[in-house]
């Protein structure tokens, strides 16, 4: 018997190949030596917003809410992982070792960070659920820009107020210099590592949206009473969920972290969580692999074409109105929805395909 | 004393507060939806009051009327061309329109005003009141704001409750659709929404930027948070909610600020929001709202 | 022993009493319809017996365990599942995964179980698929499987909501209002399926209906309400005859 291959299972292979494809090729652009300095210093970053996008896709797209505080979780798992690798650097040598280590370290930090906040607010509304996530997100900010941690022979000092207030002895070090945040973490992230982890979290948000657990969530997104009436445990689904997205998110952090010598908290603003939402937007809500693809086009775009860099935040503005409209509004969908198909028929005889359902869009 | 100041600063910006959030609560009430834009009508209430005042060399007082109007219409532009497409649409793509507005508003006045912030003149003429030989020394912009926010929400409360046009949108708030059938306008007592809400937006652009007078293009976003956990905190939907949220949302603020930590005063403002979710999520007036099943 | 034995069930919202004084005893494998004017508290009962609503007094005991109080998860577990009115399904999955939505509590494996993909996510989904499709099939919905849930024509719908609330395994089927908005025909093709869900998987089934022909077509037994309160109850046949029964429908 022919085995019938399933649409998400497709979707994701294909998902998987492109992103395989991408790799090889800038790894042989690498190695002829054929990709200017300023590609090459993208290639994490392309990497931490792929996954900061698909975190937030699983967010949006799959549990159906709108978290602003992506780069509250991404911040986590950027200050753990690095203060543990500068604490751990002398001891444990070999960044093979080390740097698994603060990705577990990085996104576990965030995961707890997410059931933490979680748990109060995934039985509000949903514009709350934004607003507290965004106020979430402010507080991480602010309090690790106020933070100062050093260490000494008598043990780790703790303040909020100055670098003076430590008390540090002589020999001490600092860990976290307030708003200087954290400097000579380990250069750890190179671009292979950071497209594997890519590679694995989009395995892992594949498998979830396809499997037991996340029909049960897509459910609930879709209709809340009726996913009560066949027994689900709502809020443990919709943890469960924020708590994946934190972890995915603080693991992007921890790949941040270490690829900059130095670190701080004010680059994880609320510009940054708009940033994602939009490439999750443009990439389509629900839809993984658009997130990826839209995260590395607009990643490339401002450095490729410098001039329109300084309309390029109105133009994310303008990409959220657009969409949003565009693709909501019953009238304006339905006109788009009736020239694609048009345009797809053009091309394809055998339509029955294309009907079959798309899950999680 | 310095306490006693302290507070009265506290009450001053918790009127300006108040102020944002009743633009926010009689939104969700009426509109049933987040307009995050609102706290960055205020900036550009801002810069229309700058502009008018030291660019065109207005009188203040001509130069706040053009501020409310401008801000009035961009009210209702934004209503009309973002929001009202998306009246059927889920409150996911509503949300995240709202914050496209945001975000546009804010980006727009970054390249028309530049990045350098702009210092405000104050618009307020109120000589300052010394108290207990001068040892408490009242600022003319703390007794305008204070003053200001009291009179709008005792007018805003009559307006709702008195007049036609206010019981329109009470009517609309409870029921869109029965209230369609009752022949009111429902488009336009949701522009009427926005008028209003957005004209508060410019007055308490005007007062926050003469109390604290350095504008750029974010100026509105903080207070703009802050006012809508003000309004969260008062129950959103209510009127003296808002302002009993915005009072203590401001002085909280200002006391953290003095006694705790500057630079967390902001995180310790959001915590009160996080707690008050968990705590009592309708807020101090607000309503439990069933979904029919 | 009855399967279902509501004794004195009320709730007041505010001053009004929505539901007063409300009994019913249904024995297991019964056909059991509940019917009244618009406005009478059906849809309230309903929402009583699944936990939707806490009752204010009164006890609900399903085969001999209480159930009063506990809220709309705990009550499927305990045995009961049910429909809309207003149809109530997951739009955007699959008609066969909104039926594997109602396998998920007799059909698990972790979420980690899952995501890494191990032998026992292949065997289960392969058994939910078998179980899903097979209960399809039952409402003649197998060919639409794959098909998103929201393209199906109405009268299927209602039929998934049915399939749906069956692959939680019940013990008892509350149907509000199933043939609403169907015409004749399908309404006929509905009764023969309830009909069959009933014998084929020894169901006890409650249902809510304004449709006298679907009532009076399969019910057993009737109970019938007027502005909160049980008229009367019995055989079908008998509570039509009823003359406060047409009364009540009929109006003075």
């Amino acid at each position: 018997m022919k085995k019938k291959i399933k649409p998400m299972t497709k979707k994701s292979f294909i998902t998987y190949g492109l992103v395989l494809i991408a790799f090889v090729a800038v790894e042989i652009l690498i190695s002829t030596g054929n990709i200017s300095s300023m590609l090459k210093g993208l290639l994490v970053p392309i990497c931490v917003y792929s996954i900061l996008a698909v975190s937030l896709n699983l967010t949006v797209g799959i549990l159906g809410e709108l978290s602003l505080g992506q780069a509250g979780f991404m911040c986590i798992g950027a200050y753990s992982s690095a203060i543990f690798s500068n604490m751990v650097k002398e001891t444990i040598t070999e960044p093979m070792i080390r740097f698994p280590l603060a990705i577990l370290v990085g996104g576990i930090f965030a995961a707890l960070f997410g059931i933490i906040i979680g748990i109060p607010v995934l039985r509000l509304r949903g514009d709350y659920l934004a607003i507290v996530t965004l106020a979430f997100g402010e507080i991480i900010k602010n309090v690790f820009a106020a933070l100062y941690i050093g260490y000494d022979s008598a043990g780790l000092h703790i303040s909020l107020k100055s670098q003076g207030d430590l008390g540090l002895a002589p020999d001490g070090k600092m860990i976290i210099n307030g708003a200087l945040g954290i400097s000579g973490t380990p250069n750890d992230s190179t671009f292979e590592i950071a497209a594997v982890i890519l590679f694995i979290t989009l395995i892992i948000a594949y498998n979830f949206v396809n499997s037991r657990t996340g029909r049960a969530v897509m459910s609930i997104r879709d209709n809340r009473i009726a996913a009560e009436s066949v027994g689900l445990n709502i809020t443990k689904y919709k943890l469960m969920t924020f708590a994946l997205t934190a972890f995915l998110a603080g693991v992007a952090g921890v790949l941040y972290s270490h690829n900059f010598y130095s670190l701080q908290a004010s680059k994880f603003d609320y510009n940054l969580s708009i940033l994602v939402l939009v490439f999750v937007v443009l990439g389509g809500i629900g839809n993984i692999r658009g997130s990826v693809i839209a995260a590395i086009i607009l990643t490339m775009l401002p450095e490729l074409l410098r001039s329109i860099n300084n309309y390029r935040m109105l133009m994310y503005a303008i990409v959220l109105i657009v969409m949003m409209i565009c693709t909501s509004n019953e009238t304006i969908r339905s006109f788009f929805v009736r020239n694609i198909e048009k345009f797809k028929g053009l091309f394809k005889k055998n339509k029955a395909q294309s009907d079959v359902v798309k899950e999680g869009e | 004393m310095a306490f006693l100041e302290t507070l009265i600063n506290g009450i001053s910006l918790g009127s300006i507060y108040a102020v944002i959030a009743l633009g926010y609560t009689l939104v969700y009430g009426i509109a049933k939806m987040l307009n995050f834009a609102h706290g960055d009508v205020i900036m550009v209430g801002g810069y229309a009051v700058f502009t008018a005042m030291v660019t065109w060399n207005w009188s203040p007082w001509l130069a706040m009327l053009f501020a409310i109007v401008v801000c009035t219409l961009l009210g209702i532009t934004i209503e009309k061309v973002a929001y009202k497409p998306l009246r059927k649409a889920s409150s996911l793509s509503v949300l995240i329109t709202a914050i496209g507005v945001s975000y546009f508003l804010q980006n727009m006045a970054l390249l028309i005003f530049k990045e350098k912030p702009k210092v405000f003149t104050s618009v307020v003429n109120i000589p300052k009141i010394s108290l207990f030989d001068g040892k408490v020394v009242i600022k003319g912009e703390t007794t305008a704001a204070i003053i200001t926010s009291v009179v709008i929400v005792v007018a805003l409360s009559i307006f709702i409750n008195h007049t036609q046009k206010g019981r329109a949108m009470l009517a609309v708030s409870e029921d869109k659709d029965a209230a369609q059938l009752m022949g009111i306008n429902v488009n336009s007592t949701i522009s009427l929404t926005f008028a209003i809400g957005s004209g508060l937006a410019a007055v308490a652009g005007m007062l926050l930027c003469s109390s604290y007078p350095t504008l750029t293009n974010t100026t509105g976003a903080m207070p703009g948070i802050k006012a809508f956990v003000a309004a969260v905190f008062g129950g959103i939907g209510s009127i003296p909610g808002a302002m009993i949220g915005g009072i203590l949302i401001g002085v909280i603020e200002i006391l953290g600020r003095a006694y705790i930590s500057p630079q967390l005063a902001d995180a310790i403002v959001f915590a009160v929001l996080i707690l008050v979710l968990m705590i009592k999520p309708t807020g101090i007036l607000g309503k439990k709202i069933n979904e029919k099943v | 022993m009855a399967l279902l034995d509501v004794k004195k069930l009320g709730i007041s919202f505010g001053g009004l009493r929505a539901v007063d004084e409300f009994s019913i005893k249904i024995e297991k494998g019964e056909l059991y319809g509940l019917i009244g004017p618009n406005g009478a508290g059906k849809t309230t009962v309903f929402n009583l017996l699944t936990g939707v609503y806490k009752p204010t007094d009164g006890s609900i005991v399903l085969d001999g365990v209480d159930i009063t109080g506990k809220n709309t998860i705990q009550i499927n577990h305990a045995g009961i599942a049910r429909t809309f009115q207003n149809i109530r399904l997951f739009n955007n999955l699959s008609v066969i995964d909104n039926v594997k939505v109602g396998l998920h509590n007799k059909y698990k494996y972790s979420a980690a179980t899952g995501v890494f993909r191990l032998p026992k996510f292949f065997r289960t989904e392969r058994k939910m698929d078998k179980k899903a499709l097979e209960l399809l099939k039952v409402f003649d919905l197998e060919n639409e499987a794959y098909l998103p849930a929201s393209g199906l024509p109405y009268g299927k719908q209602r039929k998934l909501e049915i399939a749906r609330a069956l692959a939680t395994d019940p013990k008892l089927l509350l149907l509000d209002e199933p043939a609403a908005g169907m015409n004749p025909n399908e309404t006929a093709e509905l009764m023969n399926t309830i009909k069959a869900v009933r014998d084929e998987f020894d169901m006890t089934v409650l249902l809510i209906e304004h449709d006298m022909s679907l009532v009076s077509g399969i019910c057993e037994k009737l109970s019938v309400l007027n502005f909160g309160q049980l008229l009367c109850q019995g055989k079908t046949g008998e509570v039509l005859s009823n003359p406060e029964v047409i009364t009540a429908y009929l109006g003075e």
